[in-house]
């Protein structure tokens, strides 16, 4: 089928790169948690419990970054009709709740030594964790369908309704903060952070990226092998000779 | 625009043969603010603190209720393929709908919204601040809660997965909502706080009709 | 002289390919019946035809102009009877048909004949609820009847429910439509009185069989 030819190609390309991303996680996420738990130097406030921060940072880029590449495959599925950009967009989308959990878990174990309560309604991390429930909204919605090509498209919709919002959502998050408590005890943005603390983080930073590209090629090649079986499945019923089947919608009875 | 008026005009036929939508959407809305003294106790301190908080959020709810219904009943008996074949642009039918919603269901809220303040010991500095941005608010959440209902059409839970898709999406309409009243509790100004809300509800009147189309069209494919 | 024609007509639906290198062509006044199995993709050609579905490939063409350049003017000139009878149980008969009519600017004045074509005046004032199917059925056929401005009838399965008076009637404004130079695509498996319409067998475009 003509559909199929893209996927064919992805297969092939993915197939080749699998071993490469595969590997290259395993040393950058070697390497940087190496350099950040053992070669870091402790903060002078917070201590040893400052390293953390080499998963929370790192977790919490990429739970912005799968949306984004989330939101950019829904664009392209729905302007282009692409089915591998869709196929796209439902992969990624787990991998991403699952970073925002985790930058949620660690943040929340950040605060526990830093603020003493397990939850701090920071403004970072409520952003997070109303990310969080986009991710669920998104997952929800293409799971909601007899259709997977119909829960995927309606899914596209989504996430750019929630991509237009993520901005919104911060500056009012943000705005709430401020009125509600003194600026965040700790921020990590600015120059002031040395560079045995910035090679680790970004040496995770990278190390989770090819993470999320190989667990994502492997769920795109999933779904495209259970798109095979599925239209090998139709086809076993369309040969069956029972001709019972309504053609599209149901007809309406009474009532 | 006499399609629209035409359209908005079955809605309302609609809604007043169903019966008392509009009735019991208000009622949920006392009812849910009524539940908090309950919760949290009857000293008039705490409530004149919350209440700006709670009334906001009741809202919220309420204005779920009637949005599964915006779409589906006209999904299931084929009259929204015949709306889609008008010569109206869908855009304009998604319109006429969010605007039969609000008027069902915000603009109700917007008159029961005082009497429960008082009730909540609410400072009567806020009154006339809640009333403007319930009058901005409500339509945001109309607009948007839009979106989610024909995003759900034809899934296999509707209800409970559009309050997952809608209220995260509600999060800074309410932030503004409150904000602008506490301000005007505490005597600062609210100017900020409704232009903010107003601008919602502009770009919220751009974006959300176009997305509540394309969601209703690919619904029908 | 209007024409409406497509062109290596492609389906897709719900990742199935229902029919490949469909053509049909219909001109001012012709009937198009629409006959083939089960799932061989009358309900989605027709779907096609109204715009609800695009092509996955191919073009549909209304006077050599393509839909996609100009889909609000093709709405408007559709008129679309599916399974689904879209008669609100709360309105009256009147009340239903009355606001498509103004919908579609035939005016109010359209749906007393409209109700009488098929037989249904005598229930104006009574709400859809208390309808029989075969009577829902006959108001919204009436729809087709409000709607004058509609150049092109759609129609899927519209004799379901209908007795033999109902079909009977449904041939008249079918050929009174015809008459004024409008054009209906039908898709039935029942006989309807149409003279002189084209036969489209949907069998003929199913995919070939792929052996697995």
């Amino acid at each position: 089928m003509h559909r199929f030819a893209n996927p064919n190609r992805f297969m092939q390309i993915s197939g080749a790169l699998l071993p490469w991303t595969a590997a290259s996680t395993v040393l950058l996420v070697a390497a940087g948690l190496y350099l950040g738990l053992f070669r870091a130097p402790p903060d002078y406030q917070q201590g040893e419990s400052v390293r953390i921060m080499y998963v929370h940072v790192p977790t919490s880029w990429m739970a912005m970054f799968c949306y984004t590449f989330l939101a950019g495959s829904a664009a392209v599925g729905l302007i282009w009709k692409h089915p591998l950009a869709d196929l796209s967009a439902k992969a990624a989308a787990p991998i991403g709740a699952c970073f925002t959990l985790l930058a949620l878990a660690t943040g929340s174990l950040w605060g526990k030594p830093m603020w003493g309560t397990w939850w701090e309604w920071d403004a970072r991390l409520t952003s997070v964790l109303v990310l969080f429930f986009l991710y669920l909204g998104y997952i929800a919605l293409v799971n909601a369908f007899d259709d997977p090509t119909r829960g995927v498209r309606a899914g596209s919709i989504l996430a750019l309704v929630g991509f237009v919002n993520v901005p919104i959502i911060k500056f009012s998050v943000d705005w709430w903060n401020t009125l509600h408590q003194p600026a965040s005890v700790f921020r990590m943005d600015g120059p002031t952070i040395h560079t045995s603390m910035l090679i680790p983080l970004l040496l995770m930073g990278v190390g989770f990226t090819t993470y999320f590209f190989w667990v994502w090629m492997l769920r795109v090649r999933t779904e495209i092998v259970a798109g095979k079986i599925r239209a090998h499945r139709r086809r076993q019923v369309q040969r069956a000779p029972v001709d019972f089947a309504g053609d599209g919608r149901a007809v309406s009875t009474e009532g | 625009m006499t399609r629209l008026a035409c359209i908005l005009g079955r809605e309302f036929r609609l809604a007043q043969r169903h019966g008392m939508d509009s009735v019991l959407v208000v009622v949920f809305f006392v009812l849910a603010v009524v539940l908090f003294p309950f919760g949290v106790g009857p000293e008039p301190n705490i409530l004149a603190r919350i209440a700006a908080g709670v009334l906001w959020v009741a809202a919220l709810f309420a204005t779920m209720l009637g949005l599964e219904r915006l779409f589906q009943a006209d999904y299931e008996d084929g009259s929204l393929e015949l709306l889609m074949l008008t010569p109206l642009p869908l855009e304009g039918v998604v319109l006429a709908k969010v605007a039969a919603h609000w008027l069902t269901t915000g603009l109700p809220l917007l008159i029961a919204a005082p009497l429960l303040a008082a009730i909540l010991n609410m400072n009567v500095a806020g009154f006339l601040v809640l009333i403007l941005a319930l009058l901005l608010g409500t339509p945001t959440l109309s607009l948007i809660g839009t979106v989610g209902a024909a995003l759900v059409l034809g899934s296999r839970r509707g209800g409970i997965l559009l309050s997952l898709l809608v209220l995260p999406l509600y999060i800074p309409v309410l932030i503004f909502g409150v904000s602008a009243v506490d301000a005007a509790i505490g005597g600062f100004g609210v100017r900020a706080q409704l232009l903010i809300l107003g601008a919602f509800l502009l770009a919220s009147l751009a974006l959300c009709p176009w997305a509540a189309a394309a969601a209703l069209r690919q619904a029908l494919e | 002289m209007n024409r409406f024609t497509g062109h290596d007509l492609d389906c897709i639906r719900g990742e199935r390919l229902v029919f490949t290198g469909l053509r049909f062509e219909l001109a001012q006044g012709e009937a198009l019946v629409l006959v083939g199995a089960n799932g061989s993709g009358k309900s989605s050609l027709l779907r096609l035809m109204a715009g609800f579905l695009r092509p996955a490939r191919g073009e549909l063409r209304w006077n050599g102009a393509s839909l996609s350049e100009d889909p609000e003017g093709h709405r408007a000139r559709i008129c679309y009877v599916g399974h689904l009878d879209a008669v609100k149980p709360v309105l009256t008969v009147a009340e239903n048909l009355g606001f498509w009519a103004e919908l579609w600017g035939g005016g109010l004045e359209s749906v007393g004949p409209a109700l009488r074509a098929f037989g249904v005046d005598h229930l104006a004032d009574v709400p859809g609820r208390f309808l029989s199917a075969g009577q829902k059925r006959r108001v919204n056929l009436a729809r087709m009847a409000v709607s004058r401005t509609a150049a092109l009838w759609l129609l899927d399965e519209p004799t379901t429910a209908l007795d033999r008076a109902g079909v009977a009637a449904l041939g008249k404004v079918l050929a009174a439509h015809r008459g004024r130079g409008g054009m209906a695509v039908v898709a039935t498996h029942s006989e309807l009185p149409l003279d002189g319409s084209k036969l489209l067998d949907l069998g003929y475009f199913a995919m070939a069989e792929v052996p697995v």
